[in-house]
């Protein structure tokens, strides 16, 4: 039993099935990267995970209980975090007040009225802020404007944002779209380190092979919103059905 | 010191020096002085500045805060101004039962509207608080809450105000006929002549200068507080909020409702100050002046909203007063043609047309210091220091909102 059980879901847009009878399982403590040509319903799956989307029909239990139906900010006080395709950070705050945020809402929950307290009295809470930012080397930027960070450095910060909270499932919608080749591997090497220091669960959906490769311990491949396989990277690479979903793709 | 530090403390300190010697620091020219006419040291103006100011900073907290524009916060005012003469028609003139109650009713109505208005943000949850004062207004000008009631609540187009044969169920027989404190005449002034100046000294002026200091404490300890951190992330990101675990609605509710009752608070003083009230404290444009004081002072700063209140509320009453006779005075050492030629020019900005004055000014603002009045004082000082300046980082506090 994983911690996260997908079971039956269909999703349709109009005419359009995006989503067919997903079925997928992701084991606690595992990196597992979702794949896909274009159009194969990985975003509309994750959207559906974070509960952005409700499905027409299906099951997603994590860790025992229902996601769905839930608002987001639910579902991530049930453990879940997710990292955006372009990093969603707070641009008018400073970097370490972008950590903080996530430190109050895992201390004081979705609402607290702590509108008395002083944001600087709270040792704790920076303490915390400024450990993570170490562990993703960005202490030094403590004070800056987050939207005055690199785009590397913006999808470190989201990390931190994430990882701050102890999510039990990370959820990461395509980490490295859109990054030159040395920032796709600093980011590789920096959720190797993230899988290394803690006990977590990472779901990635990935277009870059050379990512997924890199990380994931499963992989299932989705074409035309459903399931074609679940395998382990090895058995991936040579496998029939992979490559007609890939070279179908190509062929039209 | 009070739990600020050390910059906030200074900011404090010099706000509460303001508005306790504004007598003295509004009225620099003397009385029979030719330019006693800029004077801003007179109680009724003074007052103006206050209540406005209070108003503007609660106002700040909602809009510098979260980006939530309110385009109806002059409903809360104009609840709060009822409120408290309801309270001198039951009770009795003591302010502070009228300042309380015009405090509660105007926060029950912001939970109202906030509840309904907050279900969508952007312009639509602007044009939901526009359309909500609007309706206040039409039922309080037409006091169809009164004519369902078969009684008076809003007496419509007169205007609310204490009557002779008014209950006053507190008041005691030596009381005063007008708003007091406890006895002490909101009205009552003490003047002090020195020289050629005159300085006025009001009850009711000190009255709002405490609420002053009071409220924009408050709204200081709300800045620096993790509640107002996380209004400010609503601002920044609220997806990335939501995806955090932080429910928007609550916190986007509390912080509408504080800026309610900080409306409700101004709009209790008005009354305390002038016990006539009447619906158009809620008209439309009335809203907007909120809106464009806030701006003009520097959105999401601590101290924009007074300054913004204070430089309409002096251009209102000072650019209006000037006419085309004090225009000749100023231009009389020109030659004639010169001179009618000046006044010409000047005249539509002046008097009536002081709108056209704030016009110009709000555009110049808006254009060339998107940070206002603020980023004005910001650049003054930056003249003179700017070597420290350049090292030292820009703080998010005082950093213009677009």
């Amino acid at each position: 039993m994983g911690i996260l059980e997908v079971k039956g879901i269909n999703k349709r847009f109009g005419g359009l099935q995006a989503l067919g009878d997903v079925n997928l399982s992701v084991a606690e403590n595992t990196v597992h990267a979702i794949i896909g040509p274009n159009g194969a319903g990985k975003s509309t799956l994750l959207n559906v995970l974070v509960g952005k989307l409700i499905p027409d029909s299906g099951s997603v239990m994590f860790d025992g209980q229902s996601v769905l139906g839930r608002q987001p900010y639910e579902i991530n006080q049930m453990g879940i975090s997710r990292v955006f395709q372009t990093p969603e950070i707070f641009g008018d705050l400073t970097v370490i007040e972008n950590v903080m945020i996530p430190c109050f809402a895992k201390r004081d929950g979705a609402y607290r009225l702590h509108a008395w307290e002083n944001t600087r009295n709270e040792k704790a809470i920076q303490e915390q802020a400024e450990a993570i930012l170490a562990d993703v080397s960005m202490l030094d930027k403590r004070n800056m404007h987050a939207a005055s960070l690199s785009r590397g450095d913006k999808r470190r910060l989201e990390m931190a944002m994430c990882l701050v909270q102890e999510p039990r499932l990370l959820l990461l919608d395509e980490p490295t779209a859109g990054m030159a080749r040395a920032d796709t591997n600093n980011t590789i090497d920096l959720l190797k380190e993230i899988k290394e220091k803690r006990d977590i669960t990472m779901a990635i959906i990935e277009h870059d092979m050379h990512v997924v490769f890199s990380l994931a311990e499963r992989i299932t491949v989705l074409a035309q919103g459903t399931p074609l396989v679940e395998e382990t990277p090895e058995n991936i690479k040579g496998h029939p059905k992979v490559r007609e979903a890939y070279l179908g793709e190509a062929q039209v | 010191m009070l739990g600020l530090n050390a910059k906030d403390t200074s900011l404090f300190i010099v706000v509460i020096i303001m508005v306790l010697a504004a007598p003295i620091l509004l009225n620099p020219f003397p009385a029979d002085s030719a330019l006693a006419q800029f004077n801003a040291g007179y109680p009724a103006l003074m007052q103006r500045f206050l209540i406005f100011g209070i108003l503007v900073v609660g106002f700040n907290i909602l809009f510098g805060l979260t980006g939530y524009l309110s385009f109806g916060h002059a409903a809360f005012l104009g609840v709060g101004s009822f409120a408290a003469v309801w309270m001198f028609k039951l009770l009795s003139f003591n302010v502070i039962p009228a300042i309380i109650l015009s405090i509660v009713v105007a926060g029950l109505f912001s939970v109202v509207i906030g509840y309904v208005a907050l279900r969508r943000s952007g312009i639509y949850f602007s044009i939901l608080t526009l359309a909500f004062a609007q309706m206040m207004y039409a039922i309080a000008y037409s006091d169809l809450v009164g004519k369902f009631l078969g009684t008076i609540i809003t007496n419509g187009e007169t205007g609310l105000q204490v009557y002779l044969d008014d209950p006053q169920i507190l008041a005691g027989a030596g009381d005063p006929r007008v708003p007091h404190l406890f006895g002490l005449e909101m009205n009552s002034q003490t003047v002090w002549s020195v020289g050629g100046w005159e300085f006025v000294f009001q009850n009711g002026y000190y009255l709002c200068a405490v609420f002053m200091i009071i409220a924009f404490y408050m709204s200081i300890r709300i800045f620096r507080s993790p509640f107002g951190l996380v209004l400010r992330s609503i601002k920044s990101n609220q997806q990335r909020l939501n995806y955090t675990g932080v429910s928007t609605r609550p916190y986007m509710l509390t912080a509408f409702v504080i800026s309610g009752m900080y409306a409700g608070l101004a709009g209790g003083l008005w009354s305390a100050m002038d016990p006539l009230t009447g619906a158009e404290r809620m008209f439309w444009t009335a809203s907007g002046e909120i809106v464009i004081m806030a701006i003009l002072g520097g959105v999401g700063t601590l101290i924009g909203p007074i300054l913004g209140a204070g430089a309409i509320k002096y251009m209102e009453n000072i650019v209006s007063k000037i006419n085309d006779n004090i225009l000749h005075q100023w231009f009389a050492f020109m030659p004639e043609g010169i001179e009618n030629f000046m006044v010409a020019i000047i005249h539509p900005f002046i008097g009536k047309g002081w709108h056209l004055t704030l016009g110009v000014v709000f555009m110049a603002v808006v254009i060339y210091l998107p940070g206002g009045l603020v980023e004005l004082g910001e650049r003054f000082i930056g003249l003179f220091r700017r070597k420290k300046t350049d090292n030292a980082p820009t703080g998010a506090s005082t950093k213009p909102a677009e």
